[in-house]
């Protein structure tokens, strides 16, 4: 180590080099954190849901699969779809300001048909799914008593802080609509 | 006390971040022995200054991180169940995202974790570094190569593949044949009276587990008992035994950066190459990954030929050359464990007064030839079925060939007492050459 | 010398062990039938190929034949959209999401076959393009067997000839040869696939035969034209016994090119610091 080696150039020599070792790192770690996303077998079960409405009665409830959540299709009779007028001082959100539904659910009811009504059954408080109360016009979570009207509109104070999400939906014919796919031109 | 006498730790670029990162450093140090353990292992470890192409496969073994890192991503979507694994396994290759190349990446890696690994020992036979003062260093890597053979073999059982099956169902009779209490060592291994879903999870477990941790621990015993004595060099001279005024060995130079660098490029060009192979030709034309592993396990049908994996196939081929005694296979059985213990001996069976080839003389080399050479002939015999030559006599010719190799094996270490001591050597130089 | 010779003399002790176990009596016996196979050049990149492959074998072989580990949305890799495959490929009502199972199950196919119809999903990477190309071509009718067909390749295979409506109905041909040089002469020279066997007699005697497949019956496309339909169904299943292939060669090609940039990298870092050494 007789000679003084020249630094700079040595420095420049490291520099690159650690850049492309960090680079190559980077890039190393990029299959593996993206083997942590959904498999094929997890989209395909995340595949739009056909659902069939046509022998649902007025007052019902029916709950269909999709993307591994529980989503509710109740069909309103006229007295809910009523229900849902009056509990508009109850409740947190009258007019669907936070973004928790499709643009074309942004209504008073929430819902594409007034008597069909399409959400995710989940609370939007900690993840339990709310019990249906035909008799009271609600959606009770036992879990710490979070309640929705009839167009999953959260009450005034209570834990759950937004509205039930409504997912995309559309409707193939007057008894089949499709959970998961937007309506055509909307 | 002594933490608190530490000097301040500094550190030697220039820029806005020194003061920060040798603070924090300062800091780490007062409590923690970061710099000292830096310098005992890496800044102020002396090697010798002339390792040459075979001291890379040393540092290369450090390939088991990649081994642990894709194998704990491979647990997330393996099932290890019967009824299930196959398909798992094809469930990553196909949609899990990326799975394909963290799974060929751990297959290949095994592989080349071998090819490295025989290399590696391969180097301390020619150089001579297991003899003293280097004998723990030696049979803590014999350890950590048994242990990797069974890792190896419980991990092979994971795709539930036919070769996976029939491999394990044979290896594991092998334990059938010990007298005495033999078969009830193979049921007590399998859990079961056949390789079952039992035995599957049983080797997952072995596989994910129990022996990489107890790897792990061999590995830093290795590297300790390293670094306690020194490394051995090719021309096996000690380098402590010239020291310049300061202690420091004449022909040594600090493994980093000087070692760090130069094992840098030897782990770029071998990722060049294991990733060819990963990209390029995975299954290595069926040695690496077995064809009729691609047809799931099948108790009812036997594959026509078992073979397994190359780097089993020399010891392979010792088990299938010793011919049964007493009506029992257990000879076979015998001289395989044999063949992989007897490394144990190394540093005793060897009497010469030398460590490296380099000034051995023509006995030694000679006979080291002859044991890569039947190494190797034996892997390549054991890669085929014992019919492939046709028959001499009414006895197969590879078979005749597989015992033929297995005596010269064993003549490598057996006779070693006796030519090691009697062969010519040549004058060791005081310092290291080149 | 002395040396050269001590180790002579070591090794000879050795081998005289091993040696007399190589007794090198009495001649080597001759194999059994070698399969020489039929050459097929085959691009999994080629999407017409794969897509006529495909409509095969959803045609053909899916009525016995699942391919479980297989989803029919990967499909949209060799260019078909979903509307595609459900107009064409789906005939049960399947959804595009779910794996590609034949109707019958593996009980079923044993009552009827004697043996289940493999998993064919990787089936390719099991057997090899080369068999499956051979061994789909030279079916011939058999009075003798359960389901009157035979193989070539696969001799009392269980599984019926599914594409005889393409390739028409064969039988078998059998030449004999004098000697086995004459008859490994005829295999080599035999345009298609064509296997070769001794038999011996039971006084001892060996009969050389050469047995091939002639079409008596035509099918609906021409012997190159049912080559050709083979050819894609063969290429379809490579492809299938590992859908990520192109993906990976391609990005293969850039892995190395960056591993051989750090090359260059390390090696000159390698080398700039040991100019301290020497």
């Amino acid at each position: 180590m007789s000679d003084q080696p020249n630094l700079a150039r040595r420095n420049m020599i490291i520099g690159t080099t650690v850049a492309g070792g960090v680079a190559g790192v980077a890039a190393a770690v990029y299959p593996f954190a993206s083997s942590m996303t959904p498999s094929d077998r997890a989209k395909a079960a995340g595949a739009p849901v056909e659902v069939d409405i046509s022998r649902l009665e007025p007052g019902q409830k029916i709950d269909v699969e999709w993307q591994g959540k529980v989503v509710w299709v109740v069909k309103r009779t006229q007295e809910m779809i009523e229900s849902v007028a009056k509990s508009d001082a109850l409740v947190a959100d009258p007019e669907s300001g936070s973004n928790q539904q499709p643009g074309y659910a942004k209504n008073k009811l929430r819902s594409i048909k007034p008597e069909v009504f399409v959400a995710v059954g989940i609370c939007s408080h900690l993840g339990c799914s709310p019990t249906f109360k035909p008799e009271d016009n609600v959606f009770y979570c036992p879990c710490h008593g979070s309640k929705f009207d009839l167009a999953g509109r959260v009450y005034k104070g209570v834990p759950a802080p937004t509205n039930l999400i409504v997912p995309q939906h559309t409707f193939l014919s007057e008894g089949k609509i499709l959970v998961g796919e937007d309506q055509k031109g909307a | 006390m002594a933490a608190s006498q530490k000097e301040p730790v500094n550190i030697d670029f220039a820029g806005p971040l020194n003061r920060p990162v040798s603070g924090l450093l300062t800091w780490v140090d007062q409590r923690f022995p970061l710099i000292s353990t830096w310098k005992a292992h890496l800044s102020e470890y002396y090697a010798p200054k002339n390792f040459n192409f075979w001291y890379f496969f040393g540092a290369l073994s450090m390939l088991v991180l990649i081994q642990i890192t894709t194998g704990i991503f491979l647990t997330m979507n393996y099932k290890p169940d019967a009824s299930m694994a196959f398909a798992s396994v094809e469930y990553i290759m196909r949609e899990v995202p990326g799975g394909w190349l963290i799974r060929y990446m751990h297959s290949t890696g095994a592989s080349a974790f071998f090819i490295c690994v025989y290399l590696h020992m391969f180097r301390g036979l020619m150089y001579g570094s297991y003899q003293r003062p280097r004998e723990l260093i030696w049979i803590f890597g014999v350890l950590i190569f048994l242990t990797l053979m069974g890792e190896a073999f419980f991990g092979y059982l994971l795709p539930w593949g036919q070769m996976s099956f029939w491999g394990a169902q044979v290896i594991v009779n092998l334990f059938g044949t010990v007298p005495l209490i033999g078969p009830d060592l193979a049921v007590w291994i399998r859990g079961d009276f056949v390789v079952s879903d039992a035995t599957l999870n049983r080797f997952f477990a072995f596989h994910v587990i129990a022996l990489p941790l107890v790897l792990l621990g061999l590995v830093a015993a290795h590297i300790l008992a390293l670094h306690e004595g020194g490394s051995n060099n090719p021309d096996g001279v000690e380098i402590k035994d010239k020291k310049d005024a300061k202690g420091i060995p004449l022909d040594g130079i600090p493994f980093h950066p000087y070692y760090t660098v130069k094992d840098m490029f030897g782990a770029s060009v071998f990722l060049f190459v294991f990733f060819a192979i990963v990209f390029f030709a995975p299954e290595v034309g069926g040695y690496f990954l077995e064809h009729n592993n691609f047809v799931p396990a099948d108790p009812l049908k036997t594959p026509e030929h078992i073979a397994p994996v190359w780097y089993f196939t020399p010891y392979y081929s010792i088990l299938r050359a010793v011919p049964p005694m007493f009506e029992s296979q257990f000879p076979g059985v015998a001289a395989m464990g044999a063949s992989t213990l007897i490394f144990f001996l190394m540093p005793w069976l060897d009497r010469s007064p030398v460590r490296s080839i380099r000034y051995r003389g023509l006995e030694y080399k000679l006979w080291l030839a002859v044991f890569v050479v039947s190494f190797l002939v034996l892997g390549w015999l054991g890669t085929k079925p014992t019919d492939f030559l046709g028959k001499i006599g009414g006895i197969e010719t590879a078979t005749l060939l597989a015992r033929f190799f297995t005596v010269l094996y064993f003549a490598f270490f057996v006779l070693m007492p006796w030519y090691s001591a009697r062969d010519k050597t040549k004058p060791v130089p005081e310092r290291v050459t080149g | 010398m002395k040396t050269v010779k001590s180790f002579v003399m070591s090794f000879a002790l050795s081998a005289s062990i091993g040696l007399p176990l190589l007794s090198l009596s009495g001649s080597v016996a001759a194999g059994g039938a070698e399969l020489v196979l039929d050459r097929v050049h085959i691009d999994v990149r080629d999407q017409a190929s794969l897509q006529s492959g495909a409509r095969t074998f959803v045609n053909q072989c899916m009525g016995c034949h699942s391919a479980s580990l297989m989803r029919y949305s990967k499909l949209r890799d060799i260019g078909l959209t979903d509307q595609q495959i459900k107009d064409n490929l789906l005939f049960a009502g399947e959804k595009v999401g779910e794996m590609m199972n034949a109707g019958m199950t593996r009980k079923d196919g044993k009552e009827w076959f004697g043996a289940a119809p493999p998993d064919l999903s990787v089936e390719a990477r099991s057997r090899g393009a080369e068999w499956l190309y051979t061994y789909l071509r030279t079916f011939y009718r058999d009075p003798s067997t359960t389901t009157g067909w035979n193989n070539l390749v696969f001799e009392r295979v269980a599984m019926p000839h599914v594409l005889w409506p393409q390739s028409g109905q064969a039988v078998l041909e059998v030449k004999e040869f004098k000697t086995a040089d004459e008859l490994r002469a005829a295999q080599l020279q035999a345009k298609r696939f064509a296997r070769a066997e001794s038999v011996t007699e039971a006084d001892g005697s060996h009969r050389y035969l050469l047995k091939t497949t002639r079409i008596e019956t035509p099918g609906s496309q021409t012997a190159l034209e049912f080559d050709r339909t083979v050819r894609d169904l063969v290429t379809f299943m490579v492809w299938m016994g590992e859908p990520e292939q192109i993906a990976r060669k391609r990005l293969g090609v850039m892995v190395l090119m960056f591993l051989g940039l750090l090359i260059a990298l390390t090696y000159f870092l390698k080398k700039e610091f040991w100019k301290d050494v020497h």
